[in-house]
């Protein structure tokens, strides 16, 4: 069968089982968008393309199967960088489609043309430059497998346009074989069995979850492994939901803005089991006084991440799912043949003791009905089912999020952890309402995050897919004021954003949402259970928040972990 | 004078894909990851899929197994053996063109005698010599040849293979004479 590399390029997507693809048509990618008109696949047309980008993250990250977009070459595949490098940052698998100019021009400095493969090559885990039309059925294979295999990850397939031109004889890609590419799941099992005798003498072990758990999708093996261990877990902010927050094991989110037991707990342990985790800073704050009397279990797909930051004791390449069985089983035999577990009720009774002295705490008595950011996100929580899904930006707004929602299941929580980037909410949401239609989708923004790529709400709205955003509109650039208030002095310098410039309701109407404006704390839950009734088009809430209010506990940058700041009122600005 | 032969500096090699940009792809990894490449030698092998480089890495602030993880998750990455300077055959290639008038055109080229270099171009009042060896004797050579005025240096970085095994494996230091 004869096809045009455009027509073998969406042939190849088909047969990957992709339903959907977030894009923004241009010269060079135009031939793939012909052959488009006549294919299953849906595809959502973005406002910009960085949301194309983040459209597909969050549908990844909620389906579990990888997004997909497509650009157009020069400055359609330099907007889709920021996406790409926060995919490769927090594991989410994703293929980017890009075009590129036809191969006569490429080095030319032709119109629209950029070095696309060149740009990717430091923020995906890998990219093709596809030079012959023949080789596409085979490389679209590898880019999916690439992406979804292995510790997941962005890929970028730049296409010259007249290789979308050509014609190619169509087949099916055999099984994919990378000459440098496999990926190793299957944990070694001597050192399954060093890490079960470890855990089995600790007396005070901790799990530390990260966002490889669900990449994994081990979030029950996890479950089963902590109840037959009784150890408790702390959850990253990649995997808050990975672990129920409700249940008895739950220490919650450790970290910058963990809560005193999480943090303290990782500390004071003896036994670190670290599962998909790879002690980013934000989590060990100082390394050197970082858990300094834990031995380190350290369980990765990726292998470069054994050793990188922390030496562990017992390093264990291999899928998180499968060597937490392994624990699993080892555990269980270690059990049968009498090796006594050590006593850990002297340990999980200073941890309810901290739990109880340190729980997250806000000032819930306010004066003039001033509206704390906590308390909307309380009262969201409280308002909307439990499956709901909650996509947030990045600043103190994303940090409320994550410590006050209460996360009963995995892939209820979508956010950009490592890149940490200002705007990932509102097109995240999109992505994730269009991969879950029927779950509720909530995205808790900021006001600065939200004015990076609000426009895209006009994709949802022509495209009706009904998400909602709640912005925590404190008139500032909120994180980047609260550094200032406590290390620069409360010398402010360019965060104040204006509360009512723009205005989120009228912005939000122009949009095609319903926009909604809330200052006063009796008027939350009318708004909110209003927004939950609105099916047909997305919702803006603008929640008047207080701006003065901080993100508690905290360890500041660079500081150990023992020195958590949990007092609302440390810092002269504090109040 | 010999330079001390750094202990932080390993040899690494690693079979490549034949693949446009592979080059780009680990030296990019080099540098985004804040490791440090001392030479780099890159040439096709035998088999025409594959091309071979050589890297000598300096290894201040991270440690060879990190590097050589790192590596290992590039696509086009087929194999890394990391070469133990004690157990490799390692070789590099030494171009120089130093000045040699009438006057000491002699000494020159007995100081090449001596190394088993060889001179390969020959001008009025200078020569350029080539000599291939061990890093560290080029280094000596290097040394030796600075009084005489060095116009122009160009060394090729080391390429190297593993040590042969045999059963009547000779003492390491037989073997260093030998090489
Ligand atoms: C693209 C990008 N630029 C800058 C930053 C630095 N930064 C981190 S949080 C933050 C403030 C975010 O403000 P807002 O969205 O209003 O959230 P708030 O902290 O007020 O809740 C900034 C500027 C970033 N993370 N991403
Ligand atoms: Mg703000």
């Amino acid at each position: 069968m004869q096809l045009t590399g455009a027509q073998a390029l969406v042939k190849s997507l088909e047969a990957q089982g992709v339903e959907v693809i977030f894009g923004l048509p241009g010269g060079a990618i135009l031939p793939v968008y012909d052959p488009m008109i006549d294919s299953p696949i849906r595809h959502i047309l973005v406002r910009h393309e960085q949301g194309a980008g983040h459209m597909a993250e969050g549908y990844a990250q909620v389906t579990g199967r990888p997004g997909v977009a497509m650009v157009t070459s020069g400055p359609g595949a330099t907007n889709i960088v920021t996406p790409l490098a926060n995919a490769a940052m927090d594991s989410t698998p994703l293929v980017v489609i890009a075009g590129q100019v036809a191969r006569a021009s490429i080095g030319t400095d032709a119109f629209q043309e950029c070095d696309t493969t060149g740009i990717t090559m430091g923020v995906t885990k890998h990219n093709w430059l596809v030079t012959d039309a023949q080789d596409l059925p085979a490389v679209i294979a590898e880019a999916f497998y690439v992406a979804t295999t292995g510790r997941p990850g962005p890929v970028l397939v730049d296409v010259p346009k007249d290789v979308s031109n050509a014609t190619m004889d169509w087949y099916e890609p055999g099984v994919v074989d990378l000459a440098g590419y496999h990926p190793r799941e299957v944990g070694d099992k001597d050192l399954v069995r060093q890490a079960a005798h470890l855990i089995q003498r600790s007396e005070r072990p901790v799990i530390y979850a990260g966002g490889g758990i669900l990449k994994s999708r081990a979030s029950k093996a996890l479950l089963a492994f902590a109840e037959l261990t009784g150890i408790p877990v702390v959850t990253t902010l990649m995997a808050r939901g990975a672990f129920p927050d409700s249940h008895a094991l739950c220490l919650g989110m450790p970290g910058m803005h963990g809560n005193y037991t999480a943090v303290t707990a990782m500390q004071r342990s003896d036994c670190l089991i670290a599962l998909g985790s790879r002690f980013d800073d934000r989590v060990t704050g100082k390394l050197s006084e970082f858990a300094k009397d834990a031995k380190v279990i350290h369980v990765d797909i990726d292998p470069a991440e054994i050793g990188k930051v922390r030496m562990p004791d017992v390093g264990i390449a291999g899928d998180c799912r499968l060597v937490i069985e392994a624990l699993d089983d080892s555990v269980r035999a270690l059990v049968s043949s009498g090796e006594a577990q050590a006593d850990r009720s002297p340990w999980l009774a200073t941890i309810r003791s901290w739990q109880e002295e340190h729980p997250l705490h806000y000032d819930r008595e306010t004066s003039e009905g001033v509206l704390k950011p906590q308390f909307v996100v309380e009262s969201l929580r409280d308002a909307t089912p439990d499956d709901t899904i909650v996509v947030a930006g990045v600043g103190q707004h994303q940090m409320w999020a994550s410590q006050y929602w209460r996360f009963e299941h995995p892939y209820t929580w979508v956010n950009s952890g490592g890149l940490g980037t200002m705007g990932f909410a509102v097109p995240a949401a999109i992505g994730a309402k269009v991969g879950m239609p029927d779950r509720l989708v909530w995205a808790i923004d900021g006001d600065g995050c939200f004015q990076m790529t609000a426009q895209e709400l006009v994709t949802a709205s022509a495209e009706r897919i009904p998400v909602k955003v709640a912005i925590l509109n404190n008139a500032y650039l909120g994180m980047v004021r609260q550094w200032q208030e406590m290390f620069y002095e409360e010398r402010y310098s360019e965060v104040y954003l204006s509360p009512d410039l723009p205005d989120y309701v009228l912005w939000a109407e122009a949009m095609g949402c319903v926009g909604i404006r809330v200052e006063h704390p009796e008027e939350v839950l009318p708004a909110i259970e209003k927004a939950n009734d609105v099916d047909d088009r997305p919702v803006v809430i603008d929640f008047r928040t207080d701006a003065m209010e901080k993100v508690y506990p905290m360890v500041p940058a660079g500081a150990s972990n023992d020195d958590i700041v949990v007092d609302p009122r440390f810092g002269q600005g504090g109040r | 004078m010999a330079q001390p032969a750094s202990h932080r500096r390993h040899l690494v090699t690693i079979l490549v894909e034949n693949k446009a940009g592979v080059l780009a792809r680990v030296a990019g990894l080099f540098s985004r990851r804040g490791f440090n490449i001392f030479s780099l030698a890159v040439a096709p092998t035998d088999d025409e899929r594959f091309s071979r480089l050589t890297i000598a890495v300096d290894l201040e602030s991270v440690s060879l197994e990190q590097v050589i993880r790192q590596l290992d998750k590039l696509v086009n990455v087929v194999a890394i053996e990391e070469l133990d300077p004690a157990d490799a055959t390692e070789r590099e290639l030494l171009l120089a063109t130093v000045s040699a008038d009438a006057s000491n055109r002699g000494q020159v080229i007995e100081l090449s005698g001596c190394f088993e270099g060889r001179i390969v171009d020959v001008g009025h009042d200078s020569l350029t010599m080539m000599l291939a060896g061990t890093p560290s004797q080029l280094d000596d050579f290097e040394a030796l040849l600075r009084p005489f005025g060095i116009i122009a240096l160009q060394r090729s970085g080391p390429v190297a293979l593993k040590r042969l095994v045999r059963a009547d494996a000779q003492s390491p230091a037989s073997l260093a004479r030998l090489a």
